[in-house]
């Protein structure tokens, strides 16, 4: 199931659905959004990476740059989608989605300790004083959708990339 | 004391890397712990009667659930004893485990239990309690099953979980009737969960004080070890000692008799409290000893008397009178320290020369001289010999029961029964492995190392310590303890030597004679077990010797060997025979490996389930306005109903799966159309994902053919119709039902200004019920690997074939 247009087109589309899906995370707060249909979203991209190439080339993605993945820089993202060759270095920083799934639920259990340490009942949101800028308002709420999103991609991915595997 | 508790189970966390740093020596770097336990709350000694300190934290402050804890006479005490005991034998474990494999593990649940345990008598909150106790359930079946390769302690730890969490959700019932009814009394919810304010209330008028009082007792039973809840004591057995030493002697079997304790001054002291109590004390008391006696095995023996003092100490809450609580102070905190020491000198033995069985032993007194006296001494405090400890435990018992009218004769001679047999065992276990001529044991008898012995001597040591100046005890903890179970201030007066007086000499004749006739009983058994055992040894091969072994006094053993699994035992094995049966029953018929078979019985389920109530209750009615339907919606309606049947009609997977798509999209425009966005997104990007996944798995199909019949598609046809049906019913139902619009109106209003989102979804998911969304991706994590899991299996099964 090689297609050289499949191919092509998801090298340059996976870029853009990595920062659509950042971009409808970050949104999700004030208008239709979200980590849960980020999550889905930034899935699809890799299961479509992973059916126009083959699911490794999906993991190597994963390993290259954790930064993909969870959004951090938008030009880093851009970059690693085009130039996806792995290096020995990087492979330390692999992602396995299992680790994803981990990351995400303690990232959101976690931005609910914050309240806690205040004394107030845990998951209560908690805010900066000032906006960010480009983010708004940046609270504890923010980390509990992050937490969504990885949860949604690493189970998502998990089951793809290990049916696409098999 | 929240910190203490949360202290521990971060130790216990980090346990097996120690472990993994400081190999032998880990046992005495973790006992640290508990040891600066010990001195923290022994700040606290002389506590005074009726003195409290109190911390709380807010945890589900909606519900009355908080995280709070009180530290008074009776708590404290518990909290030495785990603390102390504790920080020993965990130094006993690391010698005792030596290069066994697992010993982080063992570390790790070791110390979760004592973090629960710490927990359970410090909290102050009936729900917080609960958890607690669940958590000493949970690991002490983690440490009764620490050799979970063999099947008998897998079985023993099974046993112990099932019976005392059954007995903890009975406890969970009670107590959440004891929190409806002390709010029905008139306590405020925040503070209805907290026990220390139960005290203000009078549950005994209230016509719930019956269930309560038999659901609380049926936990702290099944806990404690009552008959007929024993059984699971004496198989826990197949721990490793040191668990036994801690588990089973001072701490958890004690966190029933510690519920009784602390509920004592809210629930006791009515008629039904002292009915069942004492009526199931007392044979408790019974069975225990006598079914000791039969033992040979040093750890079954040591458990069944303490199913038989646990017996005593119920009896005697039970009766609840100012002395029987005194009794039942000195006597929990004597027994906790002698058995403790006894179960250590029992793994010793084991240890060392690699039997438990009491009449292969014999004459290590001069091999392992410092075990021998510690075991002596603590078998005394046992046996209740002066000047120990258990002489005032036992000297305050006999006091106690001459002191009730009507049953106190029957009482006193139940007691002294079982306490004739308690110090016969109590010296089977201590004098008979170290005097007598020396028997050859599987392993080289040699004295135990300094770690294995340091327990057993401080305790034993201890014990003796307390007898000789009883009054250091009930000034220190004594007297607060008694206050706190019996709910008034006391001045507990502990004594050698009680002076002359008629009541005082018959305590003593007594004592004595309890004593004497134990000794002279444990004089005979001992000939009797031994000699028998050689001669049945020795008639085995020819059928007719072994009947006359038999007859000759195996009889004991034989006869407690065979009541054994008659009891209890049988009916739970049945039980649970039962239940996997039924299991299995139903799995065969719900779970039968075809998915269309799992589909059709969920679908059906869900159209029986709902149907019913709504067409009972629910009038569904259509608005004024349904039959506007604008142009572009019916466009999306045809196409949405187009798809769902060329999805029937397919001949191809493929198209199947195309025209399921066109199904979706078009539920997704719906929701456009109708204002929610949210929801047509996510509809969207799971209606991508499926088409993958569909895609990835017909891969792996073989090609379709349609198999099923006529009449198999026409039962479908009407199957998914009525589902169907149903479904459109409910939306129905839900248009038509007017909801009040409080909560949409508090969530619209809240959102910006309390939660700074303008998305009012998405504010709720995952601000306003942000818990539910924790449990929802937790299960979706969970389900994750479940599939992973899954195809993982599969992939290795073949693997595993091709080899």
């Amino acid at each position: 199931m090689k297609s050289l247009i499949l191919q092509t087109a998801s090298r340059y589309l996976i870029v853009l659905l990595v920062i659509f899906s950042v971009f409808i995370l970050l949104r999700g707060h004030n208008e239709p959004g979200g980590g849960f249909v980020g999550g889905l979203l930034i899935a699809g991209a890799f299961a479509l990476y992973g059916l126009a190439y083959e699911p490794k080339a999906a993991r190597r993605l994963l390993r290259l740059d954790p930064r993909t993945i969870i959004g951090v820089g938008l030009v880093t993202a851009a970059g690693s989608g085009l130039a996806y060759e792995p290096k020995a270095a990087r492979r330390l920083l692999r992602l396995d989605p299992r680790t994803i799934i981990g990351v995400g639920l303690v990232t959101a259990a976690g931005s609910g300790l914050a309240a806690v340490w205040h004394g107030q009942p845990f998951l209560t949101g908690q805010w900066l004083p000032y906006p960010i800028p480009f983010l708004g308002k940046l609270g504890t709420v923010f980390f509990f959708d992050l937490g969504v999103y990885l949860v949604v991609l690493g189970t998502a991915l998990l089951v793809l990339l290990t049916l696409e595997e098999e | 004391m929240g910190w203490s508790v949360l202290g521990i189970f971060t130790l216990a966390l980090f346990a097996p890397f120690l472990h993994r740093l400081l190999g032998r020596a880990t046992g005495w770097v973790l006992a640290l712990f508990p040891f600066t336990l010990v001195v923290f709350f022994g700040r606290h000694l002389p506590i005074l009667p009726g003195e409290r300190f109190a911390t709380s934290w807010s945890w589900v402050p909606s519900l009355g659930v908080d995280l709070s804890f009180v530290l008074d006479g009776l708590s404290l005490t518990f909290v030495l004893l785990i603390g102390g005991i504790g920080a020993l034998v965990l130094i006993y474990s690391g010698a005792y485990l030596g290069e066994q494999s697992g010993g982080g593990r063992f570390f790790a649940y070791l110390l979760l239990f004592m973090g629960s345990m710490l927990g359970l008598v410090l909290s102050d909150n009936v729900i917080t309690l609960f958890v607690f106790w669940e958590l000493t359930s949970i690991s002490s079946y983690l440490l009764i099953g620490f050799h979970h390769q063999t099947d008998s302690s897998r079985a023993s730890a099974l046993k112990a979980l099932l019976v005392t969490g059954a007995g903890g959700l009975l406890l969970l019932a009670g107590l959440l009737l004891m929190m409806l009814a002390a709010v029905q009394l008139g306590l405020p919810l925040e503070t209805a969960g907290r026990i220390s304010a139960m005290f203000s209330v009078n549950f005994q008028q209230h016509p719930l004080y019956m269930p309560i009082l038999v659901l609380l007792l049926l936990g702290a039973f099944t806990k404690s070890a009552q008959v007929p809840f024993h059984f699971w004591l004496p198989a826990a057995m197949a721990a490793p000692t040191p668990v036994s030493a801690y588990l089973h002697s001072a701490t958890m079997v004690k966190a029933g008799v510690y519920i009784l304790a602390r509920f004592h001054p809210i629930l006791g002291g009515t008629l039904q409290w002292k009915t069942l109590m004492i009526g199931v004390g007392v044979v408790t008391m019974l069975v225990g000893a006598i079914m000791a006696t039969g033992q040979r095995d040093l750890k079954r023996i040591l458990a069944y008397s303490t199913i038989s003092v646990l017996g005593i100490l119920t009896t005697l809450l039970g009766v609840g009178t100012v002395q029987a609580i005194e009794a039942a102070v000195v006597f929990l905190v004597a027994h906790a320290l002698y058995k403790a020491a006894l179960f250590m000198v029992a793994g010793n033995i084991d240890h060392e020369t690699g039997t438990r069985d009491v009449t292969r032993l014999g004459g290590l007194r001069s091999l392992m001289p410092v075990t021998a006296i510690t075991g002596i001494l603590a078998a005394f405090s046992k046996a209740g010999a002066p000047p120990m400890f258990g002489f005032l435990g036992k000297e305050a018992l006999y006091t106690a029961k001459l002191d009730i009218e009507t049953i106190g004769l029957w009482l006193i001679i139940g007691a002294v029964v079982a306490n004739v047999l308690l110090v016969a065992m109590s010296l089977v276990v201590a004098v008979w492995p170290f005097f007598g001529s020396f028997r050859q044991t599987p392993k080289t008898p040699h004295e135990a190392p300094i770690s294995m012995l340091l327990g057993p001597v401080l305790l034993a040591g201890f014990g003796m310590f307390v007898g000789l100046i009883p009054g250091a005890f009930d000034r220190s903890v004594g007297s607060a303890m008694s206050t706190a179970i019996l709910g008034f201030p006391v001045e507990m007066k502990l004594k050698l030597w009680h002076g002359l007086n008629p009541e005082s000499i018959l305590v003593m004749a007594l004592s004595g004679f309890t004593l004497a006739t134990g000794f002279v009983l444990f004089m005979k058994l001992r000939p009797w077990l031994t000699h028998t055992l050689e001669l049945a040894c020795r008639l085995e091969p020819w059928g007719p010797g072994v009947r006359r072994a038999w007859q000759e006094g195996r009889l004991l053993h034989e006869l407690t060997c065979r009541l054994e699994p008659l009891g209890p035992t049988r009916a739970y094995e049945r039980l649970l025979a039962g239940l996997a049966w039924s299991a299995q029953g139903v799995t065969r018929l719900i779970q039968s490996g075809y998915l269309r078979r799992y589909i059709l019985i969920t679908i059906l389920a869900v159209v029986g389930l709902v149907s019913y109530p709504l067409l009972h209750s629910i009038q569904p009615q259509l608005s004024q306005n349904a039959w506007q339907i604008r142009p572009h919606e019916a466009v999306v309606a045809l196409l949405t109903l187009a798809g769902a049947i060329a999805t029937v009609r397919a001949r191809y997977r493929l198209t199947g799966v195309a025209a399921l798509g066109v199904t979706g999209l078009g539920i997704a425009l719906t929701f456009v159309m109708f204002g929610a966005p949210d929801l047509a997104m996510t509809q969207v990007m799971v209606e991508t994902l499926t088409v993958i996944l569909f895609v990835l798995v017909f891969y792996h199909l073989p090609p379709f053919v349609p198999r099923s019949t006529r009449r198999q598609r026409f039962r479908d046809l009407v199957i998914s119709m009525s589902a169907g049906l149903v479904m459109a019913l409910v939306v129905l139902a839900t248009a038509s039902i007017h909801l009040e619009p409080v909560l949409s109106d508090f969530f619209a209003r809240q959102s910006l200004s309390a939660a700074y989102g303008r998305n009012v979804v998405n504010v709720i998911l995952v601000d306003f019920r942000a818990l539910d969304t924790l449990g929802e991706i937790t299960v979706l994590a969970v389900a994750g690997f479940g599939v992973y899991a899954l195809l993982r299996l599969k992939a290795r099964q073949k693997g595993e074939v091709q080899k």
